[in-house]
């Protein structure tokens, strides 16, 4: 149960971040570590205490296995999640060449 | 198991690929090739429309078959309400992309565009296609992601300030809906949604169950820009080019906000009265709210972009008596007849906001500006675009002899029905509104005389759009003929059956 409860501390911490931060960076930062937050909430939940990595072992078949689906869908929403910084960080360089700041509160062209 | 469902997801992702390589040896390609594939699969998509009717076709990815009837593959469903987005997806998405071979001059990297293009074409498809909710997930991003790219195509400071607020608010929603569904995973220990609806069947712990529907509500509320999550539609729609705003307003919005909320709630999810009336809540507070925030602004792209919010506030007003009435088990022919003006509503927003971000693009292409109070005199210069934009704009403000007043009207007398009168008087001040902001719009834009004589010159615009426009004006045209019962039992009825007979489609895929 701690588990659970840190990571969804990590998620509000992420969100804090990105409520309050007022740099492009930084509030990239604070989306990715609620990103992180959720993979983790992911993998928690195909966690079983003693279970080990799902190889089936003739020799020895009555060991507990973890689920392993909750893994592989972890792993495409990493590829998913750098795809997505990725971009992010992409907007951001451009972003700065425009308008040579980081500072959220000069850029406010659309408004209204 | 039908091996031509998977062609709609299949054939965009080769195009994208095959944009990107062979369009560095051969100019010119990426343009008539992008139109080819689109409109094979607007024919294809339409074949499937004809075809379907009551029947709910299925494509197992892998050929996995269910171990003791438990699904373990990804399955993608093709039903009747499924068949209706597939098609406006794909032909609203064929006519932009004809009409962008003329727009996209204003624009260098044609290749980079035209794979994006495919890209959200393809993510689009799978997303109304998937069975299985963490291959929604997948999809959703595909095309969102390629959609943060377009918005930001121009790279302008504009177009890369609204790219970064979609990105952020993109982002956290996303992040909702991972969540959302690993909640899921973890109470039914399955992705399958019709498995999802059979698990919840045999009793749920009722915090967690309404935990995980804030959830997926917010997350897909937020990709569908309903009021309290709106703030990043005005810029993202406004800024990107005109047949990409077209997409993103006409179709992007719906197929991955408002076809999976409908979707996860009527089949999903069981329905509740509590959760019926706050989408119905919200779906009021956005029509209202989208409107007001519409008729102040002087740039053309923004007052459309704000629409979208108002219409599709309609879209989800109406499936939510739809669903309050379903819930309380009473008058089940009146709640199909508000769920059928919602999906009524929804083809009919495709098409004339589709056509109006094609006018605003030919506007802008001709004139350089979307500031309405540098227009004026345009009618007589560009007659294709005033008389088409004028179609679109009796549409979408409900004027009699076009679709959009058939399904206002649907939605007015099915709200009037179920007693909630306050509800349809305030459809029926909202379209009063809308009315007059797009007379507005025609006034300022096509027949203001305007002061300067730098107008004088100005020609229609070239082929490519003439066609997308005009062909997008006829069916606004021709999608009144939907009120008719014949054609309505034939298109309309199939996808009304599946969303409130929950049990059909849960049993039906899994007996499969």
């Amino acid at each position: 149960m701690i588990a659970y409860i840190m990571c969804f501390i990590l998620f509000l911490v992420g969100f804090y971040g990105l409520i309050t931060r007022r740099n492009l960076v930084k509030i990239a930062v604070s989306l990715s570590i609620m990103e992180i937050s959720t993979f983790l909430f992911f993998t928690l939940i195909g966690y079983i205490d003693g279970g080990v990595a799902p190889i089936v072992d003739p020799a020895d078949p009555v060991k507990i296995y973890v689920d392993p689906l909750p893994q592989a869908l972890v792993l495409t929403a990493i590829v998913i999640g750098l795809a997505t910084t990725a971009m992010l960080m992409a907007v951001i360089i451009r972003l700065y060449r425009k308008y040579g700041t980081f500072d959220i509160r000069e850029i406010n062209n659309l408004r209204g | 198991m039908n091996p031509l469902i998977p062609l709609f997801v299949v054939i965009p992702l080769a195009g994208a690929f095959l944009i990107m390589i062979i369009g560095r040896f051969i100019e010119e390609f990426n343009k008539y090739f992008t139109s080819l594939i689109l409109l094979f699969m607007t024919c294809l998509s339409f074949y499937f429309l004809f075809t379907t009717g009551e029947k709910i076709f299925l494509y197992k990815v892998g050929g996995w078959e269910p171990i003791n009837s438990v699904p373990i593959g990804i399955y993608m469903v093709m039903d009747g309400f499924t068949v209706i987005v597939v098609c406006i997806i794909n032909l609203i998405g064929f006519l932009s992309a004809f009409y962008s071979i003329s727009y996209i001059k204003r624009y260098t990297a044609g290749n980079y565009f035209y794979a994006l293009f495919c890209l959200m074409i393809g993510g689009m498809n799978g997303v109304v296609l998937s069975g299985d909710l963490f291959n929604i997930f997948v999809f959703l991003e595909i095309s969102v992601i390629s959609s943060y790219a377009l918005v930001a195509f121009g790279v302008e400071s504009n177009e890369l300030e609204a790219s970064f607020k979609y990105q952020i608010l993109g982002g956290l929603a996303s992040f909702l809906i991972l969540f959302g569904i690993g909640f899921i995973y973890w109470k039914t220990k399955t992705l399958n949604i019709a498995d999802i609806k059979a698990a919840f069947g045999s009793g749920y712990n009722k915090t967690s169950y309404l935990f995980i529907q804030i959830l997926i509500l917010s997350g897909f509320g937020l990709k569908a820009a309903i009021i309290p999550f709106h703030a990043w539609l005005p810029d993202a729609h406004s800024s990107a080019p005109s047949p990409i705003s077209a997409m993103l307003s006409g179709i992007f919005i719906k197929a991955v906000g408002i076809y999976v909320i409908i979707r996860l709630f009527f089949n999903m999810f069981m329905i509740s009265e509590g959760m019926a009336i706050l989408i119905t809540t919200l779906g009021t507070v956005s029509m209202v709210i989208g409107v007001f925030l519409a008729i102040g602004q002087w740039d053309i792209k923004r007052l459309l972009a704000y629409h979208s919010i108002s219409q599709m506030g309609y879209v989800v007003m109406s499936v939510g008596i739809g669903m309050i009435l379903l819930s309380r088990g009473a008058k089940p022919e009146i709640a199909s007849l508000a769920i059928a003006g919602g999906l009524f509503h929804l083809v009919n927003h495709a098409a004339f906001k589709g056509l109006l971000f094609l006018n605003a693009g030919a506007i802008e292409y001709t004139i350089g500006t979307r500031n309405l109070k540098e227009m004026g005199g345009l009618a007589k210069s560009m007659p294709v675009t005033s008389a088409t934009s004028f179609i679109a704009s009796m549409s979408i403000s409900g004027v009699p002899p076009f679709n959009g007043f058939f399904s206002k009207l649907i939605i007015i007398i099915a709200a009037v029905m179920a007693k909630f009168y306050l509800l349809a008087v305030l459809a029926i001040i909202v379209s009063i509104i809308t009315l007059a902001s797009f007379l507005k719009f025609q006034r300022f834009a096509f027949y203001n005389k305007s002061d300067n004589n730098k107008n004088q010159n100005i020609r229609e615009v070239p082929f490519p759009m003439v066609f997308s426009m005009i062909v997008l004006s006829i069916i606004c045209i021709l999608l009144s003929l939907l009120v008719i019962p014949e054609i309505r039992d034939a298109i309309l009825t199939p996808a009304i059956n599946v969303l409130t007979d929950p049990a059909k489609y849960s049993t039906s895929i899994l007996v499969q």
